[in-house]
């Protein structure tokens, strides 16, 4: 066979490979979702949505765990966007680079690398305990606000790394102020990437079970969280409590559940795909 | 001190990225309501000495100038000088047209927006006013509120144009105004360039050797980070002093 034979059979090969490992992905998760599906869609039903949950497995829903989601879901976005957007325009636009901006950016890395129950111990130790908030909706949004702040700072660095460098020359060419600057062209320009890097992490974010029980959320609750200062639960949990019971009916529960987190999620994540197209549009990124 | 008789002045400028020297000791005066051309091969710093006119390499880490960068007789570097008033002051245009990504009529009026004017009646006066010293009213008076990225690109670059008179500056800057732009636009700004030299002081940066030629009054020649001659165009063009402007201007290098 000819050296150009052998490098066209290579490239073939490749191909069929990369086919394969993309299916295999792809095929994994259909199955997955089938699963889900032929398991769940018989539980889920208006009841199922708007019930406490019980221990019988046919009356009981999951009203508390999703209304625990979603308080979870704002509540850490509205802790989390100030502080990670401020300090990614901060880090990006206003930080001298040299050494100690160097240290900070590999730590912000290396925190998102941490495992996830191991900001359940610090959310545990400052919020739960030293600020004597309890096991409530407001020291579960604080600890995964913690956990998705670095998700968030490098996202909105890359947002307003992608706002083009003429762009901000033209507004200091026009006399405009360093924060005039980016209030008026650099974070409108970044916005939508900024939102969807918040949307994915938050959707990450209400996926977490860990730190949650490290904090002290509660498994069984029936009733649904008024205030921030409320103890709660949230689908996850709800979904690890039913599966660890042996009952055959709390597993179907659970595929239910999953159902709709899923949903959730699917939702959130179309949501950031639709906004990051229409920037890409918009502003010619 | 006797207050100078030039629009610009520097005395001595050196500039550094690091510790790299671009620019050595350069002296140049321009008069008010004059175009001067810069002109030399690619990294001759020529647009680097441009962008010390307006405190543009201020954001560039690493950016040192020594020397002093006087306009109407004050040096613009000193403590006390607000750098947006001064770039209120001294406008420019960019090489690649870099128009906001808002409407035509936004792109005008921003400079007048983050000075917090925003009377409607005002503004409206100066987008029609500085289209029209564009050359650029007669075909977008009917859609201002159209996106500024949807004109082409020579309109683009009349826009921008446009969007720095509005602030009123006595001095405009211009990057290669016209490099990314075809013949017919680039003759549109030369056109206007022209023109505005009633009421403004130029100093254009350009490639376009017959471009420096057509615009300018008085040309400066950057070689290596040095001014090698500066004079009246005609001159430069014709009995260049130095026999490196010579070869340059007769395409025997760069």
């Amino acid at each position: 066979m000819s050296k150009a034979n052998l490098n066209r059979r290579k490239d073939q090969l490749f191909g069929y490979f990369g086919i394969f490992a993309t299916l295999i992905g792809l095929l994994l998760l259909a199955l997955f979702i089938f699963q889900i599906v032929s398991d769940g869609i018989g539980r889920l039903d208006w009841d199922f949505i708007k019930n406490l949950p019980s221990r019988k497995w046919e009356k009981a829903g999951i009203l508390p765990a999703w209304t625990g989601t979603l308080w979870i879901f704002v509540l850490t976005a509205i802790v989390v966007i100030p502080v990670g957007v401020g300090a990614g325009v901060y880090l990006e636009e206003y930080a001298k680079k040299g050494r100690l901006s160097n240290l900070l950016e590999i730590n912000i890395s290396n925190l998102a690398g941490v495992p996830s129950i191991i900001y359940g111990i610090i959310g545990l130790q400052i919020f739960v305990r030293f600020m004597k908030l309890g096991g409530v909706l407001l020291a579960g949004a604080f600890t995964l606000a913690l956990l998705i702040l670095p998700i968030i700072i490098v996202a909105t660095r890359e947002a307003i790394k992608a706002v083009p460098k003429s762009i901000k020359e033209a507004a200091y060419g026009l006399g405009a102020t360093k924060w005039q600057t980016i209030w008026t062209q650099v974070l409108p320009i970044a916005s939508a990437n900024i939102i969807t890097g918040v949307i994915l992490a938050l959707a990450r974010a209400i996926g977490e079970t860990a730190p949650l029980i490290v904090i002290g959320a509660l498994a069984y609750v029936p009733f649904v969280a008024k205030t921030p200062m409320d103890e709660f639960t949230v689908l996850p949990m709800q979904i690890f409590n039913w599966v660890s019971r042996p009952q055959q009916g709390f597993l179907l529960n659970a595929a239910a559940a999953i159902l709709v987190l899923l949903m959730f999620v699917f939702v959130l994540n179309g949501a950031a795909v639709y906004l990051r197209n229409r920037s890409r549009k918009k502003f010619g990124l | 001190m006797a207050k100078s008789n030039f629009k610009i002045e520097t005395k001595n400028i050196d500039a550094y990225y690091g510790d790299k020297k671009v620019l050595h000791g350069i002296n140049l005066q321009m008069e008010a309501n004059t175009v001067t051309a810069f002109i030399g091969p690619s990294g001759c710093g020529k647009s680097t000495f441009l962008r010390i006119i307006n405190r543009m390499n201020d954001y560039i880490d690493g950016f040192r100038k020594e020397g002093e960068m006087l306009i109407d007789g004050k040096d613009i570097y000193k403590k006390k000088v607000r750098i947006e008033e001064l770039r209120k002051q001294v406008g420019m245009v960019f090489q690649k047209p870099n128009p906001f990504p808002k409407s035509i009529y936004e792109n005008v009026v921003y400079g007048l927006r983050i000075q917090g004017i925003n009377k409607r009646a005002i503004l409206d006066e100066v987008v029609e006013k500085t289209l029209k010293q564009a050359a650029l009213w007669e075909e977008v008076k009917d859609d201002l509120k159209k996106n500024a990225l949807s004109l082409s690109g020579g309109q683009q670059q009349r826009l921008c144009i446009a969007r720095t008179m509005a602030v009123e500056p006595s001095i405009i800057l211009m990057d290669e105004p016209a490099s990314a732009l075809d013949p017919i636009s680039t003759a549109k700004i030369e056109e206007l360039i022209y023109q505005l030299k009633q009421d403004y002081t130029i100093v254009i940066v350009t490639h376009n050797m017959h471009q420096a030629g057509r615009v300018s009054d008085k040309t400066a020649f950057f070689l290596m980070g040095d001014l090698v001659e500066y004079d009246d165009t005609k001159t430069i063009f014709t009995k260049p002093k130095d026999e490196r402007t010579e070869n340059y201007i007769t395409g025997k290098f760069g």
